[in-house]
């Protein structure tokens, strides 16, 4: 079963390329905001957060359980849902690690951007599989700013 | 006693759809052990292979994190909130000369 197309904004996009450009050569992560349902899964705001990994933030990127909460609150304080994550794959391709699905919940969105020396490359979108063994590729389908899909 | 426990947006699928559980239990691994005899699809997502709670899976109860108290031993009360709380977690493959995860 293939995943419907994960929706969001260019400016977003543009945000989380900006977000992985400003941390390189670490890790940046934040949450994906937006509405899910009826087949349809549209990211509408994001949040980013800070790295928790201070260890090895290269290669390692943590959100801690208080801020999972600080993202659902904010995105019932907007009437919406969190609906997933991205983080940056500095100076690595935009493909899940055996780190990432093995620390992967189902359901959520996963958005990986690459960072190429510190210029955004590609991005994309994961989902677990029900049995863990393996990310199923989801969609990105880029809408433009203008088309504004939302009254925010 | 009858407890409740609050599932996260992720694993509700896997739990009849339900924002929460109620349950009777009289600790904390009672708890998850009914949820899990109730909904078996859930045990994946919460256990590793050795039956241990995975690292990102955050338990309180009444908001106190179960590291805290006496984790799966912890004692419950008559109504009772469990909270299942997600951390999050990942990164790149790995590119030590040692070796590590890819
Ligand atoms: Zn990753």
């Amino acid at each position: 079963m293939s995943a419907p197309p994960l929706k969001i904004r260019e400016d977003l996009v543009s945000k989380i390329q900006a977000h992985g450009g400003e941390t390189y050569p670490h890790e940046c992560c934040g949450a994906l905001l937006g509405r899910d349902g009826g087949g349809l899964r549209e990211v509408l705001g994001l949040l980013p957060l800070s790295n928790r990994r201070d260890d090895s933030p290269r290669n390692r990127f943590e959100v801690t359980p208080e801020d999972v909460r600080l993202a659902e609150k904010e995105a019932r304080g907007r009437e919406w849902e969190l609906v997933g994550w991205y983080h940056s794959h500095p100076d690595a391709p935009a493909r899940p690690s055996e780190y990432d699905r093995e620390h992967a919940w189902p359901w959520y969105s996963y958005v990986i951007v690459s960072i190429e020396k510190g210029t955004a490359r590609d991005m994309t979108s994961w989902r677990l599989q029900d049995d863990r063994a393996a990310y199923d590729s989801e969609p990105v389908e880029i809408v433009r700013s203008s088309a504004s899909i939302s009254s925010d | 006693m009858a407890v409740k426990v609050i599932i996260p947006t992720p694993l509700r699928p896997y739990a009849g759809k339900q924002e929460s559980v109620e349950l009777q239990a009289t600790t904390v691994g009672e708890a998850l052990s009914g949820l899990t005899r109730q909904f078996e699809a859930l045990r994946k997502h919460l256990y590793n292979d050795d039956g241990r709670l995975r690292s990102f899976v955050n338990v309180y109860v009444n908001d106190e994190d179960i590291r805290y108290l006496e984790k799966d031993q912890t004692r419950l009360r008559e109504g009772d909130t469990i909270s299942i709380v997600p951390s999050i977690a990942g990164g790149a493959p790995s590119h030590s000369p040692r070796g590590g995860s890819i």
